[in-house]
């Protein structure tokens, strides 16, 4: 009997297609295999894999609909938490659109001439996310933004021969970890830069006395891992370059809307993280490493990732997309290659596209705003209560925003999750802050009932201890 | 294959596009208390961005429109056969898409309390037992993004083993075969090894003397890839391994080309100590154009030093089932792991697609899979040998092939002037994507062609047809097939103007700067 995903299962093709090949049985095939290797199909077909025989739409719906059922889903709002990730709105046209077969079941488009529709929309992903940067060069993605900034560091260090990265000693710790796994093959080191406890922006006397002729690069987050908005990002900018290290940036995309982009402070390279652009949370991903370089010809050649290019057809009539600069990646040059990478999340990429592309400029400039007046208002009303202090770092910020509770976070978190809401991710183990203290996140996604009730229950809750 | 044309839309850039006002979007509006309580919006200036961001403005039912007509000048798997050699392009069951793309899934943060997604954990731990079956290794983990970044966690734990044995100042050497996709040797470079290749030998398999000579005190690691790129098993491979363990080095097994022996034989019984799975090549998750993929990493339980093992070293977050509560559990990563790769656990829409996928095929599915891959395979090759007369077959010319196969266009070249890349747009006019072309480096005018368990054996007779009718045709007018591809929706790309430094444009930005003048070449 055939198998619906493989056409020639059906015995009389199979047989049929052996003797073609001139052998007997589909054994001789794999007669170069060493014979204490080679598994018998009988006993191939009793390991664990699977669920013992070959399943039906029918029987798997079942199953999944188990799975799924042991995973808790609220009523109520989305989690209050960010941290690298964020909830938000995915519009239905996006999903709409990356569902279509010629885009989801699509390879790299080695063959461009088949392939236009698909490198058009990457090479629209690019230039929007240009447009939101003013940066001029931006690869098809990476990973993520953490794998981003590591692929940046290691950029940072082939262009500068230096290896020591100064970063705010806030900084997002999971990036912090990845960037420090990429790096340490390389010598690569990471140094703290102190933060004001009081404002959350960095310390620039402590930044001027780090910098030094070892130092590759100076990376700040914009807004901080912490929400802060780092005033003084065009400051940072100059300190790095007059001792002659990069200005890496990372970014969170929606936010470029209203704020001043990392093309005009400074930064050489620009790094983050995609996933607000409708791609959703996937509990982990797939992401989208955002990774941007301004026209700087030997920061361009040291791009990892693939790149695609507006040009022509040969005979100059027609407009037309290639894959460019391909001499940096790892199917030409091999062991000199600038990154191994080669399947990124060009998906994700043309997510992106349609989301911005849908939102455009109006939109995206007013999502922002509404996500900044409504973390704001959660922080206002928060602040409210007693023992609360909310935010905890004074700086100006949006989205995210630390907050000291009058109790532990653990248990805080607990009775809200008791009360079906899901807040805050704790801070405790980053830099200096304590037991007590949450990062809280507010989006579109969260109405003002959502933040009423997140806040009434969060006094419940303080008022019980 | 009946006829094909591909659409011609000649559609603008979204740049060019809509008109200022529009919106494809509605934002919520904001609650008038919200405003009343807060104010003026307000930032400090000097982060306050001076101008919007340079975005279209189009309504949805433009941006919808564009979008669908960039699909239709694309082509996958769902169109058409996808033969790239090494990519595995086999059907995406639409019965998975259901389940690894939806609300639900897309409404969990990562951060989100391990008790409140028992029923995912259940499934992620799952796949990593499955996948540890079907490849006979001891541990396997999700984490990793992609193939290429599989192989940087392998390159790591290689790294980190002979650091934790004191050897790192002499283990130095990283050798790869030179018919190894460009991933290895890149990897080998990234986890600060320096690559070392060793030569194929006429039969295909590696050339085991040279092996014996370059391998020494040096060797950190070989990284292998079986079958070859050349779609061969390596026999050998016993051999192999043990030259390089008896200098202490690992082995590590690109799992790219799994398809080739699944069912049939596992790289863990051969003794390699570390391997990546691609769960978008061998178990179907789709390519979305370049990813997004999965590259889980599984390892054997080789002692490290004292009571650490190679699991130790893995990269990433474990998940740790506990028996006496039956609750799953995210660890780590511990004490002895390389650290982490990315940010978070792993790509989880295309683990539950690849989960979705073994759970339906079950071990029996998976050798049929794997079998039927490698008779299409066969198949293609003995009708390539009996009814061409310009396709040569490098290497092994007489051996069996598992689940991919290289002919050179090498003597159409010499004798037409046509070459493997004209070949390639030949068969983009018949309405089939090309092979993989250029690659393995080894072969001269390489077509490199998997067309895996998912095609039909009508399409592998077209496909046939149709080289036969290109050798033909080269023959004939070899002029002709300079001219190809006509039915695509352009005709031949303009790569010098693409990469020369005073026309490259990598994104509109740089063509709004240009044509001002505000724009030099790069340098």
């Amino acid at each position: 009997m055939g198998h619906p995903w493989i056409p020639n299962s059906v015995e009389s093709v199979r047989r049929e297609m052996l003797e073609i090949i001139g052998v007997g049985s589909v054994d001789d095939l794999y007669s170069d295999i060493p014979e204490s290797l080679r598994i018998k199909p009988e006993e191939w077909d009793k390991l664990p894999i699977g669920f013992g025989r070959v399943l039906s739409e029918v029987e798997i719906a079942r199953h999944m609909e188990e799975i799924f059922s042991k995973i808790e889903s609220y009523r109520g709002p989305a989690p209050f938490m960010g941290g690298g990730v964020w909830p938000h709105h995915v519009p239905e046209a996006v999903k709409y659109v990356v569902s279509r077969g010629e885009f989801l079941t699509a390879y790299t488009p080695y063959q461009a001439e088949i392939s236009q529709g698909l490198m058009q929309a990457l090479f629209e992903y690019q230039s929007l996310i240009a447009e939101l940067l003013e940066m001029e060069v931006v690869n098809g993605s990476m990973y993520d933004w953490s794998s981003a900034l590591g692929e940046a560091l290691l950029m940072a260090i082939r262009v500068s021969s230096r290896r020591k990265f100064l970063v705010p000693e806030t900084m997002n710790p999971r990036h912090r970890k990845v960037a420090e796994t990429y790096i340490w093959p390389h010598d690569g080191r990471l140094v703290s830069v102190k933060v004001d406890r009081r404002t959350g922006l960095l310390d620039l006397n402590d930044l001027e006395s780090k910098v030094d002729s070892e130092t590759a690069a100076v990376y700040i987050e914009y807004p901080a891992y912490t929400g802060v908005l780092e005033e003084n990002a065009s400051l940072i900018g100059d300190i790095a370059h007059r001792r002659g290290a990069l200005y890496i940036m990372g970014v969170e995309p929606i936010s470029m809307a209203i704020l001043e982009p990392p093309g005009r402070l400074g930064a050489d390279i620009a790094v983050g993280e995609g996933q607000p652009l409708g791609l959703g949370l996937n509990y982990g991903g797939p992401y989208l490493g955002i990774l941007a370089v301004k026209w700087d010809g030997e920061l361009v050649r040291q791009m990892p990732g693939r790149i695609i290019g507006l040009t022509s057809t040969v005979d100059g009539k027609d407009k037309a997309f290639a894959m460019i600069l391909q001499t940096r990646e790892q199917h030409i040059r091999r062991a000199r290659a600038t990154s191994n990478i080669t399947t990124n999340e060009a998906l994700m990429a043309v997510t992106a596209a349609v989301y911005l592309s849908l939102l455009g400029r109006d939109g995206l400039v007013e999502l922002a705003k509404h996500i900044w007046y409504k973390s704001h208002y959660a922080a206002k009303k928060l602040s409210s209560i007693e023992g609360i202090k909310a935010p905890l770092l004074e700086g100006e910020f949006i989205m995210d925003f630390t907050v000291r509770l009058p109790l532990e976070t653990g248990k805080f978190r607990s009775f809200l999750k008791s009360r079906k809401i899901m807040a805050g991710v704790p801070l405790e183990g980053l830099a200096w802050f304590t037991s007590r203290d949450l990062l809280l996140t507010v989006t579109e996604v969260h109405t003002k009932n959502d933040i009423d009730r997140l806040v009434e229950v969060a006094e419940e809750c303080i008022r019980g201890v | 294959m009946q006829g094909y044309r591909q659409a011609v839309w000649e559609e603008p850039l979204i740049f060019e596009l809509g008109l200022k006002g529009r919106r494809g979007f509605k934002i919520p509006e904001l609650e008038r208390e919200i405003v009343d309580s807060i104010g003026e919006f307000r930032l400090p200036e000097s982060v306050a961005r001076r101008e919007p961001p340079e975005l279209p403005s189009l309504s949805e039912v433009e941006v919808v429109r564009h979008f669908t007509r960039l699909s239709q000048t694309s082509y996958g798997v769902d169109l058409g056969p996808v033969p790239l050699g090494s990519c595995t392009m086999k059907y995406n069951p639409k019965i998975a898409l259901k389940y690894a793309f939806n609300d639900r899934l897309s409404s969990l943060h990562p951060l989100q309390d391990d008790d409140t997604v028992q029923g995912l954990l259940e499934l992620l731990y799952r796949l990593e037992r499955w996948l540890e079956a079907v490849t006979g290794m001891d541990y396997c983990s999700i984490h990793p993004a992609a193939g290429a970044q599989g192989e940087l966690a392998g390159g790591l734990v290689i790294r980190k083993y002979h650091e934790l044995r004191g050897n790192l100042e002499v283990k130095k050497e990283i050798i790869v075969p030179d018919s190894a996709h460009g991933t290895n040797p890149a990897t080998g470079t990234m986890a600060g090894f320096k690559v070392v290749e060793v030569p194929t030998g006429e039969d295909g398999n590696i050339d085991i003397e040279a092996l014996r000579s370059t391998v020494g005190e040096g060797t950190a690691g070989f990284m292998i890839t079986n079958p070859s790129t050349l779609g061969l098993f390596e026999e050998r491979i016993l051999d192999i391994i043990e030259i390089i363990h008896s200098v202490d080095g690992l082995v590590y097994y690109d799992g790219a080309n799994l398809n080739g022996i699944m069912g049939r034989a596992r790289p863990g019984d051969a003794g390699v100590d570390i391997l990546h799975l691609n769960l978008h090549k061998t178990f179907s998750a789709p390519h979305g154009g370049g990813g997004p993929g999965a590259g889980p990493i599984c390892v054997k339980d080789r002692i490290v030093a004292g009571s650490v093992k190679l699991r130790d070293l893995v990269p990433g977050f474990k998940i740790v089932y506990e028996e006496s509560t039956g609750k799953y559990m995210l660890e780590g990563p511990g004490q002895y792991s390389v650290g982490l790769l990315r940010a978070w656990i792993g790509n989880v829409s295309q683990l539950v697609w690849a989960y979705v996928y073994i759970a339906m095929m079950g071990a029996e599915g998976l050798r049929e899979a794997g079998e039927i891959s490698v008779i299409n395979t066969n198949y293609f090759l003995a009708k390539i040998k009996r009814e061409t007369k310009m396709y040569t077959v490098p290497y092994g010319r007489d051996r069996h092939r598992k689940h991919e196969s290289v002919i050179s266009a090498e003597k159409l070249r010499d004798e037409t002037g046509v070459t493997a890349e004209d070949v390639a747009k030949g068969l983009l006019d018949s309405g089939f994507y090309a092979p993989t072309v250029y690659f393995p480096l080894i072969v001269e005018e390489a077509l490199m062609v998997e067309f895996t368990e998912s095609e039909t054996r009508e399409n592998i007779d077209a496909y046939v047809n149709r080289l036969k009718v290109i050798e033909e045709i080269a023959l004939k007018d070899p002029g002709e097939p300079k001219k190809w591809p006509l039915n695509t929706s352009v005709s031949r790309i303009d790569y010098v103007k693409a990469n020369h430094p005073k026309t490259v444009t990598p994104t509109w930005r740089v063509k709004v700067l240009r044509d001002k003048g505000l724009l030099g070449p790069l340098k």
